[in-house]
């Protein structure tokens, strides 16, 4: 146990918060501590104001520890961080070696039963991480969602016991981010304020709330506005932030197009009041991006942020009415949230569209409307409306690969963007100065 | 129709699920982050005319050689035309030798970072015992 030291990841995001800044944090991963940290230390260096990640490998998400072993031993290179196979003292040397816990780090990974990776975190001292007993197992697992609920319950409440050793554990619900794109945002909205109840029911008391930019800045905006307000409805108790995901569906290929989508995330940050955004970078159509190009991708979005102000009040839709509705039903099924979330998926009150998780009703489907923004072709049986296109056919496979792609489409073929551009050749004037 | 047994990622299933239907093929999706034991059991139960892997998660190469060993080892399934497509590395360009490794450990056909799906749907076609092409099953 490494002894707990200001400012904590949630007091970082508060302070930076506090002056009108936008912490920037990469998704990186390495399966190399020395990679892990040269890559931490990149981003505690980057031009602009970060937080460090540690993303762990897939194995290691589905509690395969023999495979992580396996790879290990034979030189295999793992698509992030083995920490709950990694013997702690290189952890802590790696953290040590970044700073930490000066520098904030969050741990992120995508597991539906995370008792390891507490374990890991806890022992390491590591105040923050993300994830959710919905928002980590439907999307990622196959662990049927009472056993998450449960095991995501247990480790909340671990993980809240190192606030009595000083510590200010903090945890983002990946509630926002469900199967990352093709999900009407009231839903998103609606699912990560009531993992914000959960982990505040098992004990936490710094929470942050997520949504993925989705395929309209203006529907997206309105999405931002009704999270903040529906937190501030439930979780005025507790410390909460706001964090946006840069576009997580298929990413532009061409340079011009990836930068100009993290850039309108960015802006939309910004405008939306989220105090930390989650980047990607120009080669994410590609492959697992290299530090630099995290570093890239970090000071690009500060720059960007840095010349956005807030400054618009969204169009109201209904979104926000939505997503209360949707909550308050969820509330409505069971006294304890646990409970709630997973009656709600069984009795298909929560429906995430096209997910194949056997506790997701599957019932619910989503489609792309003339202004690029993303509607209910069918609600199934959650307790909202179907915007008016009830009847409209399944979507054919083309017609979901033109839903899958239309925001590569759109950057990568250069249409107006959705906010202004941050300023002449501003990436291509940095990326100079790097060679 | 299945992941490997560590990748999560489902809308390439969900995509090539509707690719296959809209042929006239019948798919059991089997989902994301399948165990080997589980596709396995899967493909004993249904016996399959031709078993679809998708991963994109960078762990394809190490987990589609191991599956496509354990699962030439049953007997019954020795035969069964096996297809693995998607991104097997985390390197990008750089993995490109993964799609002969996968063949040589026994997949059908390898669809390394393609969108080649008449060349796909042809393997598919290609799979089918006559009859089933008839009824237009798969």
């Amino acid at each position: 146990m490494t002894t707990p030291a200001r400012p904590s990841f949630a007091g970082h995001v508060r302070a930076v918060a506090a002056r009108g800044g936008l912490v920037v944090q990469p998704r990186m991963g390495f399966a190399d501590p020395q990679r892990m940290l040269a890559g931490l230390l990149a981003t505690k260096h980057a031009d602009a104001t970060t937080a460090g990640t540690i993303t762990l490998d897939s194995y290691t998400r589905v509690g395969d520890f023999a495979a992580v072993r396996a790879a290990l031993a034979d030189g295999v290179d793992l698509n992030g961080y083995p920490i709950a196979s990694l013997d702690p003292f290189i952890t802590l040397s790696v953290l040590d070696g970044v700073g930490h816990p000066g520098f904030p780090v969050q741990v992120r990974h995508g597991s539906a039963l995370p008792s390891a990776v507490f374990d890991a975190m806890v022992g390491l001292g590591l105040d923050a991480t993300e994830g959710g007993p919905a928002s980590y197992c439907l999307p990622y697992s196959r662990v049927p969602l009472t056993r998450a609920v449960q095991s995501w319950a247990s480790c909340c409440e671990r993980f809240a016991e190192l606030g009595e050793l000083g510590f200010e554990p903090h945890l983002e619900s990946f509630g926002g981010c469900m199967l990352g794109q093709l999900c009407p945002p009231s839903l998103l909205v609606a699912i990560t304020v009531l993992e914000g109840l959960f982990f505040r029911r098992h004990g936490l008391t710094s929470v942050s709330l997520s949504l993925a930019q989705q395929t309209h800045a203006g529907q997206d905006l309105e999405a931002l506005h009704a999270l903040h307000a529906l937190a501030a409805e439930h979780l005025s108790d507790v410390d909460w932030h706001v964090v946006l995901y840069a576009y997580m569906g298929v990413y532009p290929r061409s340079r011009r197009g990836a930068l100009r989508l993290l850039g309108d995330a960015a802006a939309l940050a910004v405008r939306g009041g989220a105090a930390r955004l989650i980047v990607k970078t120009v080669a994410e159509a590609y492959r697992i991006p290299t530090v630099a190009e995290n570093v890239e991708a970090l000071e690009f979005a500060a720059g960007v942020a840095a010349r956005t102000t807030v400054d618009l009040v969204p169009e109201d839709t209904g979104l926000l009415a939505e997503a209360r509705a949707l909550v308050d039903a969820v509330l409505e099924l069971d006294a304890d949230v646990g409970k709630a979330i997973v009656r709600a998926f069984a009795f298909g009150y929560l429906d995430v569209p096209y997910c194949l998780h056997a506790d997701n009703m599957g019932r619910a489907r989503s489609y792309l409307d003339d202004s690029g923004r993303l509607r209910w072709s069918s609600v199934g049986r959650m307790p909202i409306r179907a915007d008016g296109g009830g009847e409209r056919g399944a979507l054919s496979s083309a017609d979901l690969l033109g839903a899958l792609r239309v925001v590569e489409r759109r950057y990568d073929e250069g249409e107006p963007d959705a906010f202004p551009d941050p300023g002449p050749d501003f990436h291509d004037r940095r990326i100079g100065n790097r060679a | 129709m299945s992941s490997v047994s560590s990748d999560s990622h489902t809308w390439n299933l969900v995509f090539l699920q509707l690719l296959l239907e809209e042929s006239g093929h019948e798919v059991v999706n089997v989902g994301a982050c399948v165990p080997d034991d589980l596709l396995i059991s899967e493909c004993v139960a249904h016996r399959p005319d031709a078993v679809v892997i998708s991963t994109v998660n960078g762990h394809g190469h190490v987990d589609g050689k191991r599956l496509i060993g354990r699962l030439r080892d049953v007997p019954e399934l020795r035969g069964l035309p096996v297809v693995i497509g998607g991104k097997f590395g985390v390197a990008g360009a750089a993995d490109r030798g993964y799609a002969a490794e996968l063949a040589a450990a026994g997949f059908d056909a390898v669809f390394q970072d393609s969108s080649d799906v008449r060349g796909f749907l042809g393997f598919i076609e290609s799979a089918l015992p006559p009859a089933s092409v008839e009824a237009g099953v798969g």
